[in-house]
């Protein structure tokens, strides 16, 4: 729980289009990542509109949707991501993780 | 584009051509390709639009949306998108296959596309406003790359438990069926209703424009499905439950015939077997294609009549088909040979077919479903029905008489002329038979055992016989060695029918005529 999880988060999150929810969700987990994850995280973002093929094969209903595909399992959450609390929840991120 | 606007250009209406007012013209449908529902939709489901299929569990609601797309790309060239919300692609297929649909072949051959949508509250973290985008991505995008003309959504109210904020689930239906208008694909949604309600989550508020009701109880131990169609905008339906069956070859709703009075009458005649009561119908019997209805208490020789009836079919080298819901096939053999007539030969010679059952065995659609199939298979011209009202040991008196519609329709259809015998209980009214079926009837004869003088005597009286000219008289008749005979008339000098013993009293000859004469 310490110092343990030193890998790179792998965060993806999947949109459609330039929506103000879309919009929001990637600025509210950009400030989450860099309060919580400073460093080790990375973020893809799918487009659904580019890329429609993707929502079936990665079991996509609602957008956003954030998917952490590292570290395993694989953990899902949707919204916008501006209640922070239940994304850390949802991630499983300890919340203010002790400097190094 | 549907061949009804095609024919609306060819043919503008006046309407059409204003150009501010749209042409009244019949809705387009879709047809579903399943046995019955075409016929009692008149045609199909409303073209480029959902309709809603509710009803409880176990219902048949997925195997019903299943054959829609099945029927739809094998028979119309019509691929079709199953999005479910509930069974996996793998149980579907399994599903398909107990109704002898190969779902496998058609998803590779780009016909059907299977898409289980997975949503599980546990799974799902909420943080945040969210929308349904992600499901018109999808479903749009597997409509778009097999070309679907077909949806059928199953169970999409199931995105209500797997989603907390039901206000915008709500919200998000509406704008699905919404969109799903401007992609003119025709939809199958289906919901589950619960006690006095037709969907739990009141999905009918968005599908407005046909709604179809299934139904399975329990009745008499045996499980009977029914459907309904509650609401069809636009268009003529019936509104009656219809019973259906789903077997191995898909669902299918009954009547498997076109409802209607639309048949072609016959004026050919058929003997019913007795000579004087081919007399007392002008010389010549039946007309051919006739429902012909024979009531009466127990043990006043309906199925005498009957079988007499059967003798004279297969004596033409005529088919007939005889349901005994009574007695068993060589117990109908012994007793009618006892008046001389021996069904016997007929059965050898296979014209005469005995399908013995008891009417519990089954429930009532499947009973239905039994006759159409044999009489479809064997061709019959003649079916004789010995007793109808032990069909109520099945059903309720309202089915009966919806079925036997049914059936009478299915027989005109196919010029089968039947004979249908009714018991009457004892203590009703004569003429009342016990299942008020007499006015879907063509011939009512009415058999009776009149007592008076201290004897019994055999009457029989034609109550009614469409199109014909018929005898007006109470006739005694008597069972002989040879069959059943009509007895001269005899009258007494006060004109009236004489009876019984009173008859041999008479000295006045026979008339035998429709008139009182002096």
């Amino acid at each position: 729980m310490k110092n343990g999880a030193r890998r790179t988060w792998h965060l993806r999150l999947y949109v459609a289009g330039q929506t103000p929810k879309s919009i929001a969700a990637l600025a509210n987990l950009k400030r989450l990542c860099e309060e919580h994850l400073a460093g080790r995280y990375r973020i893809e973002i799918v487009d659904l509109q580019k890329q429609p093929h993707l929502a079936r094969r990665d079991e996509i209903v609602v957008l956003p949707t954030l998917v952490r595909q590292l570290p395993q399992p694989i953990r899902k959450i949707i919204g916008d991501l501006s209640n922070q609390q239940k994304v850390l929840v949802g991630l499983d991120v300890t919340p203010g993780e002790p400097e190094a | 584009m549907t061949p009804l606007v095609r024919r609306r250009k060819r043919e503008p209406s006046k309407r059409a051509r204003n150009g501010n007012r749209p042409a009244r013209h019949p809705l387009a449908k879709a047809p579903t390709g399943i046995s019955g529902l075409d016929e009692i939709t008149h045609g199909g489901l409303p073209r480029g639009r959902p309709t809603l299929v509710c009803g409880g569990a176990g219902c048949g609601k997925t195997l019903l949306a299943m054959e829609f797309l099945v029927r739809g790309a094998v028979e119309y060239n019509e691929p079709g998108v199953f999005m479910s919300f509930e069974e996996t692609p793998d149980d579907l297929v399994e599903n398909g296959r107990s109704l002898g649909f190969d779902l496998q072949r058609l998803t590779t051959h780009r016909q059907l596309l299977l898409d289980h949508v997975r949503l599980e509250r546990s799974e799902l973290t909420e943080a945040g406003e969210y929308d349904l985008e992600g499901l018109f991505i999808r479903l749009g995008h597997a409509i778009d790359s097999i070309r679907a003309k077909r949806v059928v959504l199953d169970t999409i109210e199931l995105l209500f438990s797997g989603l907390s904020d039901r206000a915008l689930v709500r919200a998000e239906l509406g704008r699905l069926f919404r969109w799903l208008k401007t992609k003119r694909v025709t939809a199958i949604v289906t919901g589950e209703g619960d006690a006095g309600h037709l969907t739990r989550h009141g999905l009918e508020e968005y599908v407005s424009d046909c709604v179809i009701l299934l139904d399975q109880r329990v009745m008499e131990q045996s499980a009977t499905r029914r459907l309904r169609i509650i609401k069809y905008r636009g268009s003529a339906h019936g509104g009656n439950e219809m019973p259906f069956l789903i077997d191995d070859h898909g669902v299918s709703v009954l009547p498997i015939t076109s409802l209607g009075l639309a048949h072609q009458v016959s004026t050919a005649h058929v003997s019913t077997g007795v000579a004087g009561l081919d007399a007392m119908f002008g010389k010549k019997g039946y007309y051919r294609g006739n429902s012909v209805l024979a009531s009466g208490t127990a043990g006043t020789g309906k199925s005498s009549l009957a079988a007499h009836f059967a003798e004279a079919t297969c004596r033409r080298g005529e088919r007939c088909l005889y349901f005994a819901f009574e007695e068993s096939a060589s117990q109908i053999a012994r007793n009618m040979r006892s008046i001389g007539v021996d069904l016997e030969p007929w059965v050898r010679r296979n014209l005469l077919r005995v399908h013995a059952q008891r009417p519990t065995a089954l429930g009532l659609e499947a009973h239905l479903v039994a006759m159409h199939r044999l009489i479809e298979d064997w061709q019959p011209q003649v079916v004789i029905v010995d007793p109808v009202t032990n069909m109520t040991a099945v059903g309720s008196d309202v089915e009966v008489k919806a079925m036997l519609a049914r059936l009478i329709d299915f027989m005109k259809l196919r010029h089968v002329t039947t004979l249908f015998t009714s018991l009457t209980e004892g203590g009703r009214a004569a003429e009342r038979t016990d299942l008020g079926v007499s006015s879907l009837m063509d011939v009512w004869m009415l058999l009776g055992n009149l007592e008076m003088n201290g004897e019994r005597n055999r009457t029989i009286q034609i109550v009614k016989a469409r199109g014909m000219a018929h005898s007006n008289q109470v006739r005694e008749f008597v069972m002989t060695d040879d069959g059943i005979k009509l007895v001269d008339v005899s009258r007494r000098a006060d004109g009236s029918v004489a009876i019984g013993s009173a008859r041999g009293a008479q000295q006045v000859p026979s008339r035998g005529g429709r008139r009182k004469s002096e």
